[in-house]
């Protein structure tokens, strides 16, 4: 934090102030200000954002005649209305940890290539491909899971079912293997892998230079230096990288309400057709939803939003306390 | 010049290099372990079960993987072939992150560009039906450059000027806590879903306040997901001014603001429009927001604040879901759009970064 050191608040109250007045102060009030509402806008925006989901998803749960947490069905707008965010939660829960079990080593691993094994001059090329992939919108990962990964996928689904079958989530009673959790999780795969590419990649190039050539110096194989110096240091970042895209594969939407059959149940083999997550289950129901519709998938975005803000404030938080990662530069 | 101590020395030497470097495998090795591989994965896939392109790949993989691993075993020991085995899954890793871009711009490529003509780009959807060819996406390329207009211009200023609070402001005592609040809920609000911010534009302003779903109200959920990129590259760019410049601004009697507004701003300014957009890029995409806050519409609008308001994301999940032949053609059609245009910024704003000096993306 060297580079903010403190600069006087205002000109010290000497001949500058004393010739110009009020004038150059009341400019600078105004304008100090006004970045000062700016940075509260944000605080507000966030505790604004819980308020009026909290508020806005009551009626629902006064009229919910199931217990919310525990019921998979959704029929808020029948009489009476039963709906409940089990099944949305175990969905969401399977598809983002297929995600990370996909995505955090092959994340890790690009990372460290393109810190340490690429060349110098190629890595900042392939750093900008791997962002690129960061940009290209949900929906068009949404449509190519449906429509280019899905028949690829068929193979694999088969093989996990002929020889890991004896494993119950790889079971497929169905014979179809399109539109399932599995396949929304892979796509939910590619989608967080930048994140966690791109935030492994900052830290890891942070490793103090000191640390590798020490490590390879006496004598360790590059792999060993990897082990002994980059991911002891880099640990805390490394973590915080798979947690935040964690949180991302927690909120996509439009990717997953493309790929999934949505149905509200919770069926364990995963490679079957259907499951449901709160962020697709919001999307698909919105336009057909009455007013307790609305109220309650207002309720399971609120749900989302809890634990998406769990995982982030966890996530920064570690970052947070190991200040040499902000530092640096 | 063959001597009889020649024979004994040569001996010695790579007795003492295998002692100080251990024996390595010849350059050619790896070169080597490929090509074999590849060969046998071939020779497996024509006499044997291994069938189709990916699945002989793979063979050679693991073939390439059992073989080098194994060979250096043997030759180096231990150590240099786990060393080995390590090199080879990272690169593994990378050419697995690499495949699905190429395989999904490749992808949009192919099943979008024959979708493109004249009158793709001039023409809406109005008295259009799903199921004949024709129509276009007019309607929605005015309705996302609105949108996504509009958001940049609420979000781009806030974003800003808190980003002047955190780097300019907050450092003078007093504000400590403040500031440190809104520099952590920054990095948690990048966060949060768009299909969050979506609800909560939908119940804050639609619900509470009456604003009709409109383009507007996507405007605004759009404004508070580019937020956080906004505040967090202006914030970097800020930092990179150095303080001389400031201080001798100061130092002359310029007040603090102008100082910031004259001298400090337009120092950073490449990188502040970099950022801005990237911010762009992320929210042109975005998708469930505008579900959420607008109506579908198949015709042109060009008010932002009155009716339903079509964009390209919604434009492409509407064409998308009616599922036929013709309309998905046309969902493609839009997603190479959308892509080309997101490309557009991306490079707009990694040019103006190199032109403008700034040093980080």
């Amino acid at each position: 934090m060297s580079s903010t050191r403190e600069l006087p608040a205002t000109p010290a109250p000497t001949a500058s102030s004393g010739i110009k007045g009020k004038s150059v102060r009341r400019g600078d009030t105004v304008f100090r200000g006004l970045s000062r509402i700016a940075g509260i806008a944000i605080l507000l925006t966030m505790s604004l954002i819980a308020l009026f989901l909290v508020w806005r998803s009551i009626p629902s749960f006064t009229v919910n005649t199931a217990n919310f947490f525990t019921t998979s069905e959704w029929f808020p707008d029948q009489t009476p209305p039963v709906f409940g965010i089990a099944a949305l939660a175990f969905g969401t829960l399977m598809t983002s940890i297929i995600a990370m079990i996909l995505a955090v080593p092959v994340g890790i691993g690009v990372a460290l290539f393109i810190s340490h094994y690429a060349h110098r001059r190629m890595s900042a090329i392939l750093a900008f491909s791997t962002d690129l992939l960061a940009a290209v919108p949900s929906i068009i990962f949404g449509m190519w899971g449906l429509e280019f990964l899905t028949p690829h996928m068929q193979g694999l689904g088969q093989w996990l079912n002929d020889y890991l079958g004896f494993i119950p989530i790889f079971r497929n009673d169905l014979g179809q293997y399109s539109k399932s959790i599995f396949i929304a999780g892979v796509v939910l795969a590619i989608m967080i892998l930048p994140t966690i590419s791109a935030l492994s990649r900052e830290v890891f190039t942070q490793v103090p230079r000191g640390n590798i050539e020490a490590s390879l110096a006496l004598g360790a194989t590059r792999w060993e230096m990897v082990r002994q110096a980059i991911f002891p240091f880099a640990k805390p970042g490394m973590i915080s990288a798979a947690m935040l895209g964690l949180g991302r594969a927690l909120g996509e939407t439009i990717a997953v309400a493309l790929i999934l059959s949505a149905s509200n149940s919770i069926n364990w083999h995963f490679t079957e057709p259907g499951g449901n997550t709160f962020a697709a289950n919001i999307a698909l129901r919105w336009n057909e939803a009455g007013s307790t519709g609305l109220s309650a998938l207002i309720a399971s975005g609120l749900v989302l939003f809890i634990i998406t803000l769990v995982v982030n404030v966890v996530a920064r938080g570690i970052i947070s306390r190991h200040a040499e990662f902000r530092g640096g530069n | 010049m063959a001597t009889v101590g020649s024979g004994k020395f040569e001996r010695s030497t790579s007795l003492l290099q295998d002692a100080l470097a251990g024996r390595r495998l010849p350059r050619w090795g790896v070169g080597a372990v490929g090509l074999t591989s590849l060969l046998a994965a071939y020779l497996l896939n024509v006499l044997t079960v291994v069938d189709g392109v990916a699945g002989t790949f793979l063979v050679a993989v693991l073939l390439f993987v059992i073989g080098q691993t194994g060979w250096s075993f043997t030759v180096e020991g231990r150590r240099h072939a786990v060393d080995r085995l390590a090199t080879t899954t990272v690169y593994a890793a990378f050419l697995i992150a690499v495949t699905p871009l190429v395989a999904v711009l490749g992808t949009v490529l192919v099943k979008g560009f024959p979708v493109f003509s004249a009158q793709f780009f001039t023409t809406s959807m109005r008295n259009v039906s799903p199921r004949s060819e024709g129509g276009g996406l007019y309607h929605a390329l005015i309705g996302t450059l609105e949108q996504v207009g509009l958001a940049a211009l609420i979000g781009v200023p806030i974003g800003v000027l808190a980003a002047v609070y955190l780097v300019e402001y907050a450092p003078e005592a007093k504000s400590r806590r403040l500031s440190s609040a809104i520099s952590f809920f920054v990095d948690v609000m990048t966060g949060v879903p768009s299909v969050v911010i979506g609800l909560f534009i939908y119940t804050a302003f639609i619900l509470t306040l009456g604003l009709p779903r409109s383009g507007f109200a996507a405007s605004l959920a759009l404004a508070i997901l580019m937020l956080p990129v906004i505040v967090r590259t202006t914030e970097e760019m800020l930092r990179l001014v150095p303080r001389d410049l400031r201080e001798s601004s100061l130092a002359l009697g310029i007040p603090r603001w102008k100082t910031i507004l004259k001298v400090v701003l337009p120092t950073a300014l490449g990188g502040i429009i970099t950022g801005a957009m990237l911010s762009i890029a992320r929210v042109a995409g975005e998708t469930a927001p505008l579900l959420l806050t607008t109506f579908l519409s198949q015709s042109i609008n060009s008010n932002p604040f009155k009716g339903p308001q079509a964009a390209l994301p919604t434009f492409i999940w509407d064409q998308f879901t009616s599922g036929t032949d013709a309309s998905r053609a046309r969902a493609w059609g839009g997603a190479l759009t959308l892509i080309v245009l997101i490309m557009i910024l991306y490079a707009g704003a990694k040019v103006i970064a190199r032109l403008t000096g700034a040093k980080k993306s």
